[in-house]
């Protein structure tokens, strides 16, 4: 999933009920440049639909989400 | 065995009393030495300050000396921490005096950063500090109608919070006998009322009864003073007449100016609680890159995990247990009536509704808290 070649930052939010998967994206969306990916670990099934909903919001890029193994990987990538 | 603790707030506080009193043997025999190295004299207990901004407590209330809460056998220095030198094992102070240890904790907390939000700092209240607690009591006291936005960014400490100041709003602005000439309007940065989901299940039908609206989705960009009116990076916009912020926050300046962690935020290992590559860097508190709820229950469950863990190191050799991600949350939902939230990594919170009973203890609980940062509660 993803272009290898592009700063990836992962966020373990699996089990993070309080800020939540969601949240933690979205402060370290602050944190990283235009063009890099964060890829969110997430224990919660509606990380795959919050997720994507707020992304489309703000214009960012949603790359793909996966589950594996009861883990939600969101992918996305910082567009602006 | 050279213990540092980094921070005098709630979690260094909490764990300094814990290792003193697990370690007093060995502290009175010169087998470890405690020392703990704080910016302050004095200890704030963070918390009240939601009701300073109400008036329902005063400054004095909220802080008590730290020394005066340190068990006997703790070195405690006013000197901040100025250069972390991890590779030395040691770190320099304002002084100018160099603390060499074998173990350091760094619980150095966090700060409100309105000023990165443009406008903010300026144009709205907020209560995470003393001075803007009192500043927003007096604009609470002069307000006579209109329309008040509560609006937030991300992280902040205290994920209550949001959901306190409405309802604690609604009850004020009530009793004052204007709540009819005041539009209360709450927007929040996920697409419902709260992160906690069953929080938000209680707080949203909650607010529609109590005549507050809200808006999701919203993430405050920009504060337009001039015009009153505040947009979000969702491209959404609302105008105010009084602002209530809880700001994004960031860790303290001396982790950034150091390189321990971006915007203050220091990566953490979720269980051990180790910087991440340093088995003998501790990180307790706001400080953590954690994904979890900055908030005083973090850091007191936190520090309750390694005072025994430390303890084990000294005496055994070997950590002992692991930090199992615990968090208790009071919920104000009023002026009288408050609920809460536990969880942990694996199970999340079922508050209950709202009773008078648990306002009480909240209440007594401002009082009991000293008993917490003693270790003793």
């Amino acid at each position: 999933m993803g272009d290898g070649d592009v700063t990836r930052k992962v966020i373990d939010a699996r089990g993070s009920f309080c800020p939540g998967p969601l949240m933690e994206l979205i402060a370290a969306m602050k944190m990283v440049e235009v063009g890099d990916e964060i890829e969110v670990l997430s224990s919660d099934r509606g990380s795959s639909t919050d997720i994507p909903e707020w992304i489309h919001k703000v214009k960012h890029e949603h790359v793909g989400t996966e589950e594996r193994n009861g883990v939600w990987h969101v992918l996305v990538k910082k567009t602006h | 065995m050279r213990i540092l603790i980094v921070g005098g707030g709630m979690g260094g506080t909490i764990l300094a009393n814990n290792l003193a009193r697990r370690l007093a043997t060995e502290m009175r025999n010169g087998k470890a030495r405690l020392t703990i190295l704080s910016a302050s004299d004095r200890h704030m207990y963070q918390p009240g300050l939601l009701y300073l901004a109400f008036g329902r407590m005063t400054p004095d209330e909220l802080y008590r000396d730290q020394a005066s809460l340190l068990e006997p056998g703790i070195e405690f220095q006013v000197d901040p921490v100025e250069e972390f030198r991890l590779d030395k094992n040691e770190v320099k102070t304002k002084s100018g005096k160099t603390y060499g240890y074998d173990i350091i904790v760094i619980a150095t907390g966090s700060r409100p950063s309105p000023q990165d939000i443009p406008g903010l700092a300026e144009h709205a209240e907020q209560f995470y500090t003393e001075e803007s607690a009192l500043k927003m009591f007096k604009r609470l006291r002069e307000f006579q109608g209109g329309k008040v936005v509560i609006a937030m960014g991300v992280p902040h400490k205290c994920p209550m919070a949001p959901l306190e100041i409405v309802f604690m709003l609604h009850d004020y602005f009530k009793d004052r006998g204007i709540r009819d000439k005041v539009k209360l309007h709450y927007t929040y940065p996920i697409g419902r009322v709260h992160t906690l989901e069953n929080v938000a299940k209680w707080a949203a039908p909650e607010m529609e009864r109590l005549g507050i609206t809200y808006e999701t989705l919203f993430n405050l960009k920009e504060v337009d003073g001039g015009k009153k009116i505040i947009r979000s990076e969702e491209g959404g916009e609302t105008d105010y007449d009084l602002l209530v912020t809880i700001p994004a926050h960031r860790g303290m300046e001396v982790i950034e100016k150091n390189g321990l962690g971006q915007r203050g935020w220091i990566p953490t290992h979720r269980h051990r609680l180790t910087m991440e590559g340093r088995d003998n860097v501790f990180v307790l508190g706001d400080t953590t890159n954690l994904p979890i709820s900055k908030a005083g229950s973090t850091a007191h469950f936190e520090a309750e995990t390694l005072g025994e863990n430390i303890a084990a190191m000294v005496k055994l050799g070997t950590p002992v247990r692991d930090y199992d991600g615990k968090v208790f949350c009071f919920i104000e939902a009023g002026k009288d009536r408050a609920t809460y939230a536990m969880f942990d990594y694996l199970n999340p919170p079922q508050p209950r509704p709202p009773t008078k009973v648990v306002h009480w203890f909240k209440l007594a609980y401002n009082q009991m808290y000293w008993a917490t940062a003693r270790g003793l509660l």
